[in-house]
């Protein structure tokens, strides 16, 4: 059996008291909520944290799933497994939906959280892509206040984001605008594995033009998991097949992915493309009413 | 609705498992659920690097953690004359390093403390100077003249050369390939895996300081074997020793050898006069314990232009790691993979088979291959398919044209094996019935019009299992034969002992059934003991299907020695001659009066009595065994497998499996599918995602979940299995073992199925495993490397 290496245990009992207590522990304490990242990783003695704080009991004020004025909002402690359950989250963002079904499996799904999968800033996180398509912003909170950052600037780097030792995510923002239609796809080695590649899309339409697009990319090495230069080409741009193959191919022009055991680069640059190919169809015919 | 059978389960046929009465309710007793008083705790630190000198260990940090009651190094070893250990193939291996480390991930020192945590705290302030050497990584290039030695430990070890073996005629096959019209060849990798158990290795070994008794609780598919090892090792008396394998989880060959962390234990509990439990993490379990297969191979066969195949040779380079520590006969290092010859008449083959040393871990033969016969069956099914690719012919009907016909049973290969009995061409019939093949390959034909990717695969294998006869089969010198004990009680109850060892098999069950076959009793009256070496005869133990074949033999003849016994009581009972008696299934009776008879449960209890019984006949109802096999046992099957591919994303679906097996005589039909079904995930997890890759630096890129892949439900078809039945003509049941037959026959059905979707890009061949990455690769016409880093 791996364990980790000692550290204290603190549970928090409200907001207040997170923020405090990571105040006091300073900045080699972690926040623990589904743990299905931090945990393992401190199974394997990768993170040594010196005290966790777990927020698990502050679900009444973190984890709801709502619609605030022209806003989706999930809470940071909604487990992925609610972000799949919720009919307000399908009916207004059905990329939710399609990227939390190839989200690792049930047991997972059932325990960890949005906002952990946020704060943990993988290099190949799902929800980074879905929350960056669709230029969500996030609610943070520490000593110092309350903030709002979008999600396309939460990530400085691979484990890396721009929450202070002592801040704490609150929720997530997700603007609704009227026609639009939203999509995921992914490729994994098998159900459960990181993607190799995977690749969202926001379209809103205006009849046959792309009014705006969000894409959203990740584990290619995209930075912040966009692809501004692709949004950029295809807005005002017919949305069709053609529109959506040139923006697809800027994607993945300016991403950059590395070699693994998933793939090497040449074939992770292409499913960059061809995924937000497939996303951007998909998202297309969903905002037409053509699919659900 | 509740069926309540009128009579209890007697024999052969489908019945519930009875060890799962336990194991479903989360009762079972792993080894590590063994606690004992006063128990320790060891853990074992590994190296990080693949290959290096040890200049120096510090373990003074680590002794002074509280809690801590010993750390020992290869150094303390060495004093005892322990720090080297003699592996099953007649090399050595290290305990604990003491010269240099030969792998990621190979064992260095070992702490023993109070509990678990703190063990694993000390590892890590264990200071270790290691210089880094050049590293073998490639197999291929082992044996390149500037290539390290990695087994400088060996006095006369000049390079990486562990042994050259060959098997068939040379000259002969020589001959028939250049005289045939079509000679294609293919360079297949068989890559390195892993069986991956969901139970990790461990012991607790309890030196008694008082008796000098040592019992040892170990993850252990062969505990006579492992006892008797211990005893040429250590030096202990065997008596001495008492091997427990408790509930098993999962073995499929990784757990044969035996493993420094054992040996350790022991150790451990010697030192501090405590017993000392040992259990690694997966990390170490994927790292360091049994790999499977690392066979790089090169394939060539010959045929006419009609499709008659005439002659097939291989070449292999074998990696077998950095100790030759491979779990097989002994007389054979490359297994039986002279099996290549496969399921067909061929007039000529051979195969030369060339053993390496390179830096990583030990094993090769695990993961239910059946001695190599996985990586036989994976070689000669690909090169029918590269030879069907060649001569656009279709694989079913070139198939069908080369198996062996009924009538040329018992047959004898091109390398010497005689295949006792089988009817091939019945079952490739049957499968592609239930396949619909004709049909499939109509679908494919107008997919193929659309642009669309669908395969239809194949696969036909025949397994040789049932290790073995005595005269050409030992471990260590120890023969291959299995012992059994069956014991009657008064009240005609019935405990049978065996020597082999349930991993999950359900021996429980299916070896009560034998005795229920034999005997007339119900299965749930009789008990099944196992894996203990003070409780039951000696015998080699449950690895390469052998459980049934062996030891499922001996338990049906020692269960015939107690009915011939019992009619002689009968015979007393009755007051009649033993010669006026018939059987009937559970009763001796008298010929022409059925009404004048007695069952084992009365003959029993009589057998225990004041009856006086004829002169010469013991009392009680008890007899022993051993069975010797005359020769192994071959089982067969055919598979289809269709998938589908994604031709923009390379990504594989595996629509339809069709699985028809030969495994003789079923016992227990359940279980028999239940074996089949979890060899077929194994075959859709090698063909599709498991590989053990290393980088230039010799690190092991597959020593997690994460990493190593195992398919889930999403991944596998519900399966289509069908059966013939072939009795084997030599096994006194006509059974033939089944437990690895999927697990050999499943992946090349995989593989051709994908290969078959692709072929409209040119490609004939691409090694395992094919994931989405790899597919993509293939028909770019620039295939990956699958066991290196991908650059």
């Amino acid at each position: 059996m791996q364990v980790p290496a000692p550290f204290t245990y603190e549970r928090a009992t409200s907001v207040e008291h997170a923020i405090e207590l990571l105040g006091q522990l300073g900045p080699e304490a972690r926040v623990v909520a589904g743990g299905h990242s931090l945990i393992p990783m401190m199974k394997l003695r990768l993170a040594r944290p010196d005290a966790l704080v777990d927020i698990n009991d502050l679900g009444a004020e973190l984890a709801q799933i709502r619609v605030d004025g022209d806003a989706l909002v999930i809470g940071a402690l909604a487990r992925h497994a609610d972000v799949l359950a919720s009919a307000v989250v399908g009916e207004h963002f059905p990329i939710f939906h399609d990227a939390e079904r190839v989200i690792a499996d049930p047991v997972v799904r059932n325990f960890g959280t949005v906002g952990g999968s946020l704060c943990q800033a993988d290099p190949a996180e799902d929800l980074a892509a879905v929350f960056a398509a669709l230029d969500a912003v996030a609610v943070l909170r520490g000593a110092a206040g309350v903030r709002e950052v979008r999600v396309r600037e939460l990530h400085v780097g691979p484990y890396e984001t721009v929450l202070a030792p002592d801040e704490l995510m609150l929720e997530l923002r997700v603007p609704i605008r009227p026609g639009g239609g939203s999509a995921y796809e992914k490729v994994e080695r098998r159900v459960g594995d990181y993607p190799v590649a995977a690749a969202g899309a926001a379209v809103w339409l205006d009849g046959d033009t792309v009014r705006d697009v969000g894409i959203g990319l990740t584990a290619v090495g995209a930075e912040h998991f966009t692809a501004p230069a692709a949004e950029e080409a295809l807005r005002g741009q017919p949305a069709t097949e053609e529109s959506f193959q040139a923006a697809a191919r800027l994607a993945a022009e300016h991403c950059n992915p590395s070699a693994d055991q998933r793939g090497p680069v040449d074939y992770k640059r292409h499913l960059a493309a061809e995924l937000t190919t497939r996303a951007l169809r998909r998202a297309a015919a969903r905002a037409r009413g053509q699919e659900a | 609705m509740t069926t309540v059978e009128e009579r209890p389960h007697t024999g052969f046929g489908r019945t519930l498992r009875k060890e799962d009465v336990r194991l479903v309710r989360g009762k079972g007793n792993y080894v590590d659920d063994v606690r004992l008083p006063g128990m320790l705790h060891g853990a074992l630190l590994r190296s990080p690097y693949a290959h290096a000198k040890i200049n120096s260990i510090d373990t003074s940090a680590a002794e002074a953690l509280p809690g801590v009651k010993a750390v020992v190094t290869g150094e303390t070893l060495k004093g005892l004359g322990l720090a080297w250990m003699p592996t099953l193939s007649y090399d050595v291996q290290a305990v604990l390093a003491t010269d240099k480390v030969r792998y990621q991930g190979q064992e260095v020192a070992f702490v023993i403390a109070e509990d678990h945590y703190t063990a694993r705290d000390a590892v890590e302030l264990i200071e270790v100077d290691y210089e880094p050497l050049p590293v073998v990584f490639d197999a291929k290039r082992a044996l390149e003249p500037d290539a390290p030695v990695i087994r400088d430990d060996k006095e006369d070890q000049r390079d990486n050369h562990i042994f050259d073996w060959e098997s068939g005629d040379a000259a002969r096959t020589e001959e028939v390939f250049a005289n045939a019209e079509v000679v294609v060849a293919e360079d297949i990798l068989y890559p390195r895996v892993h069986p991956a158990p969901l139970e990790t290795c461990g012991s607790v070994a309890d030196m008694d300081p008082v008796t000098g008794k040592l019992t040892l609780w170990t993850t252990s598919q062969a505990p006579h074997a492992h006892r008797t090892v211990y005893a040429l090792v250590a030096g202990l008396p065997e008596h001495k020793i008492r091997v427990i394998a408790p509930d098993i989880g999962g073995g499929f060959g990784g757990k044969v050898g035996i493993y420094p962390g054992y040996v350790m234990s022991i150790v451990g509990s010697i030192v501090t006069g405590r017993p000392v439990k040992w259990v690694e993490d997966r990390a170490e379990h994927l790292m360091s314990t049994a790999f499977a297969r690392d066979y790089h191979m090169r394939g060539e066969i010959a045929a006419t232009k009609d499709g008659k195949i005439l002659g097939l040779r291989v070449k292999v380079i074998a990696d077998h790691g950095a100790f030759n520590a491979t779990a097989q006969p002994t007389k054979f290092p490359a297994g039986f993979f002279h099996v290549f010859t496969g399921s067909y008449d061929l007039r000529a083959a051979h195969c030369a088979v060339t053993g390496v040393y390179t830096n990583k871990a030990p094993g090769g033969v695990a993961y239910a291959c059946s001695f190599r016969i996985t990586e036989a069956v994976y070689l000669v099914e690909r090169m029918v398919d590269v030879l069907a690719y060649e001569l656009k012919a279709d694989p079913a009907e070139l198939r069908m044209k080369n198996l062996l016909k009924p009538d040329q049973f018992p047959y004898t290969t091109q390398t010497g094996w005689e295949y006792d009995s089988g009817d091939y061409p019945k079952a490739l019939q049957l499968a592609m019935e239930m396949a619909g093949y004709d049909e499939l390959r109509r679908e494919q034909a107008e997919k193929r019009e659309r642009g669309e990717l669908m395969g239809v695969g194949i696969a036909f294998f025949t397994e040789a299992v049932g290790a073995g006869p005595r005269k050409h089969m030992d471990i260590l010198g120890l023969g291959m034969a299995d012992g059994a004990e069956l014991r009657i009680h008064p009240t005609g109850k019935a405990v049978l002992r065996i020597s082999v060892k349930t991993q999950g098999q359900g021996h429980e069950t299916t070896f009560a059934q034998i005795v229920g076959n034999e005997l007339g009793l119900p299965t749930a009256d009789i008990e099944v003991v196992h894996g203990d070496t003070d409780q039951t005869p000696f015998g080699l133990g449950t690895y390469g299907s052998r459980s049934t074949p062996v030891s499922g033999a001996a338990t049906a003849l020692v269960a015939r020695k107690i009915r011939d016994k019992a009619k002689i009581v009968a015979s007393a009972m009755l007051e009649v001659s033993p010669d006026d008696l018939e059987w009937a299934g559970n009763r001796w009776h008298v010929k022409g009066d059925p009404e004048q008879g007695k069952t084992i449960q009365e003959i029993a209890l009589a057998a225990h009595s004041s009856l006086e019984l004829p002169e010469g006949v013991e009392g009680h109802l008890d007899a022993t065994t051993v069975y010797n096999p005359p020769n192994l046992t071959y089982p067969f099957g055919a598979y289809i497998c269709v998938v589908d591919v994604d031709k923009g994303t390379g990504a594989v679906k595996v629509r339809r499996f069709i699985a028809v097996d030969d495994c003789g005589v079923r016992i227990n039909p359940m279980i028999v599918e239940g074996q089949v079904h979890g060899g077929l995930a194994d075959g859709v997890g090698m063909a599709l995602m498991q590989v053990m890759a290393f980088d230039e630096e010799g690190n092991h890129l597959g020593a997690s979940f994460m990493d190593y892949l195992l398919p889930t439900s999403l991944e596998c078809p519900s399966w289509e299995l069908g059966e013939t039945v072939t009795p084997s003509p030599h096994h006194p049941i006509g059974a033939k073992g089944v437990g690895e037959s999927a697990t050999v026959g499943s992946p090349a059905a995989v593989v051709n199925a994908v290969l078959d979707a692709i072929r409209p890009y040119g490609v004939r061949h691409a090694d395992m495993p094919l994931t989405p990455a790899a597919v993509w690769a293939a028909m770019q016409g620039r295939p990956i490397r699958t066991d290196l880093a991908i650059p």
